[in-house]
């Protein structure tokens, strides 16, 4: 028949313009420069649109970038800003300072705004980001619309046909390979499968990922940590190595894939009942540690995902088990493609798909000098040091709060801080007996 | 993508909005961005929760009588003019530069409206006047379990006595007014947004 003879035409080079230029070359990790291409083009449409927006909007104001804030803040510590010139009693005004506080917590706050996407500086053609920039000219329309249509109808097609080989590829081959008995050849394999695999799924969102120091990569029988931005971190980070990965179990394509891993590969999955068992979950994670022919093991500390303009606080659990910690930093560029999933808003598939009509994702992995826990150290502080680390390698800003709170309320024993911050003014010094000291 | 009045346009009611509470356009377009991340389940409307998860706010111990203080009348849902007329209290006075035109209403900024809006911190019924125990159940708050009970309450015994003049054992706002008259309100109950 016409019509399918036609879609066969159409198909069948198609098809083998993928095998050739992306395919092939995944298998053997080789980079034929195309992305590099690609790349540099963009970076010369984008800067051109950026001086157009700049130039039509001398007259508005300049965006002023996320790190400053939006409202003038006074940092005084308690006692000055209660107006602590004299020995302190509780005043009617006291008031004034909380208020005032509570107001500036709810315009802008360092924790709320790490929830939502970062905003960029200049435009990058992406309705998405288009929150403060306004309309300018025709011709930037025109580019717009033209990169809109790059975008949906030439490279979404792509991307979608590499993830589906590149998932079907995963699941196939290391069904197969775990059908083998244990052995080098079989980790050898089930090595090649994972990391052809990934390199074809990192093409399939453009990806262009530049790894430092790779003499720190991780090794068998460590544990290696890593800020967390979406999910597809572990993508990024498989291939360039292969890893154990540490999570719940899950239904649908994700569960699929996931048990198709395991099967040529020890990973860790715990089922949902068996997360809530700290104990069972430490006792398993040493046990794989310790056989140090193990792939090193693969965690998020923080525990969710975060826009990566900050580092949260690292949950202690992961830095109990012991072993040697190889933290990694990943910093992404928000010009090309915003890779921060937002659980609360958008869910994986969507969120997958608008990775996917971005226009690449850019990243930077800075894999740091192993780090063990010191003599006298305690799991938090340990994790408080690694998480310095990160933060500092990739630029990134350190918040103490728990990432937790993208979910969950503050615990009451921060709110008693600041109380008993406030009473020991109002009644430590002053006319009254106090015998609370 | 669109001019900035369109942009405006996504916002209800933002000429009156405007008029009512002085901030610019592009204020409103910050606290309209603002209030949409505070909205994470994207109803169009907070509620106590959206506010209570916001972790600078959750520490500070009044931070129950400021989330209060957005949900007037027993309502529990706040929607965005709601939410910038309670913010309005504190922009600062010195932005006005017009000569107020005695015919409109009172700024929600004024000096008069800041100090109303602290004296509702106070004032946990509504009532108009702060009475000793409603002194008490703030100071409470304030300092948790941090002080013992009979100090609580000569700190209040004071508090009410050096602030009441008409000798009924609460404070009135004028009252309030008077034992404040020489404070610094206007910069101490103001946030500037920077555009």
């Amino acid at each position: 028949m016409e019509g399918a003879d036609l879609a066969g035409k159409i198909l069948y080079p198609w098809l083998m313009l993928v095998l050739g230029l992306i395919l092939l070359p995944s298998a053997f990790g080789v980079n034929l420069g195309i992305s590099e291409v690609y790349l540099k083009i963009l970076v010369k449409t984008l800067e051109w649109a950026t001086i157009r927006i700049e130039k039509g909007g001398r007259k508005e104001s300049i965006l002023n970038p996320a790190s400053v804030g939006i409202i003038e803040r006074d940092e005084s510590p308690m006692e000055k800003g209660l107006s602590g010139l004299r020995g302190r009693d509780f005043e009617l005004s006291d008031v004034f300072y909380f208020s005032k506080k509570g107001l500036e917590a709810i315009v802008e706050d360092e924790v709320t705004q790490r929830f939502s996407s970062e905003e960029l500086m200049s435009w990058n053609l992406l309705t998405r980001t288009n929150i403060n920039f306004h309309y300018i000219s025709v011709r930037l329309t025109l580019v717009w619309v033209l990169g809109v249509l790059v975008r949906y109808c030439v490279l979404l097609p792509l991307r979608f046909t590499l993830a589906f080989i590149g998932i079907s590829l995963l699941v196939v081959g290391t069904t197969l390979v775990g059908q083998l008995p244990a052995s080098s050849l079989r980790n050898r394999l089930s090595k090649l499968v994972h990391l052809t695999c990934c390199r074809i799924c990192v093409r399939a969102f453009s990806g262009t990922i530049h790894y430092h120091n790779k003499q720190y990569r991780p090794q068998n029988g460590g544990i290696c940590v890593a800020n967390h931005t979406s999910p597809i971190d572990v993508l990024i980070l498989t291939t360039d190595g292969c890893y154990a990965m540490v999570g719940q179990v899950h239904g649908g394509l994700m569960g699929i894939i996931q048990r198709a891993m395991v099967k040529s590969c020890p990973h860790v999955w715990f089922e949902r009942s068996e997360v809530k068992d700290r104990h069972l979950v430490t006792k398993r994670l040493k046990e794989h540690i310790a056989d140090k022919k193990k792939l090193p093991i693969l965690i998020f500390p923080e525990g969710t995902c975060i826009n990566n303009t900050s580092v949260m606080m690292f949950k202690k659990g992961s830095f109990e088990i012991g072993g040697t910690i190889h933290p990694v930093a990943i910093k992404y560029n928000p010009q090309f493609g915003d890779a921060f999933w937002n659980s609360c808003k958008y869910n994986m598939v969507s969120h997958l798909l608008r990775m996917m009509t971005s226009w690449a994702i850019v990243c930077d992995v800075w894999y740091m000098p192993p780090m063990t826990r010191e003599e006298g150290e305690d799991a938090a502080q340990f994790a408080n040091r690694v998480k310095s680390a990160i933060a500092i390698q990739g630029g990134l800003t350190e918040l103490p709060w728990d990432g937790g709170l993208k979910r969950a309320k503050v615990k009451d024993t921060f709110r008693e801080e600041q109380q008993k911050n406030y009473s020991k003014m109002i009644v430590g010094n002053g006319s009254l007996n106090s015998k609370s000291d | 993508m669109g001019s900035l009045s369109s942009r405006a346009a996504v916002i209800p009611d933002v000429d009156s909005i405007r008029r009512e509470t002085g901030f610019s356009q592009a204020c409103l377009l910050r606290l309209h961005h603002r209030f949409q991340a505070l909205d994470r389940d994207n109803k169009g409307y907070l509620s106590r929760m959206d506010l209570q998860q916001i972790g600078a706010l959750a520490v500070n111990p009044l931070g129950d009588r400021i989330i209060d203080s957005f949900f007037p009348d027993r309502s529990q849902r706040v929607d965005f003019s709601g939410f910038v007329r309670v913010l309005a209290h504190f922009r600062p006075t010195e932005e006005d530069s017009e000569i107020r035109d005695p015919n409109k209403p009172e700024p929600l900024n004024s000096r008069m409206n800041k100090l109303r809006f602290a004296f509702q911190l106070y004032d946990l019924d509504g009532d108009g006047k702060i009475s000793w125990k409603e002194m008490l159940q703030v100071l409470r708050l304030m300092v948790g379990v941090q002080v013992t009970e009979e100090q609580l309450e000569s700190i209040t015994d004071r508090t009410v006595q050096e602030a009441d003049e008409d000798g009924d054992g609460a404070v009135s706002f004028l009252e309030f007014a008077k034992s404040l008259e020489k404070m610094d309100v206007e910069q101490k109950m103001s946030i500037r947004i920077l555009k």
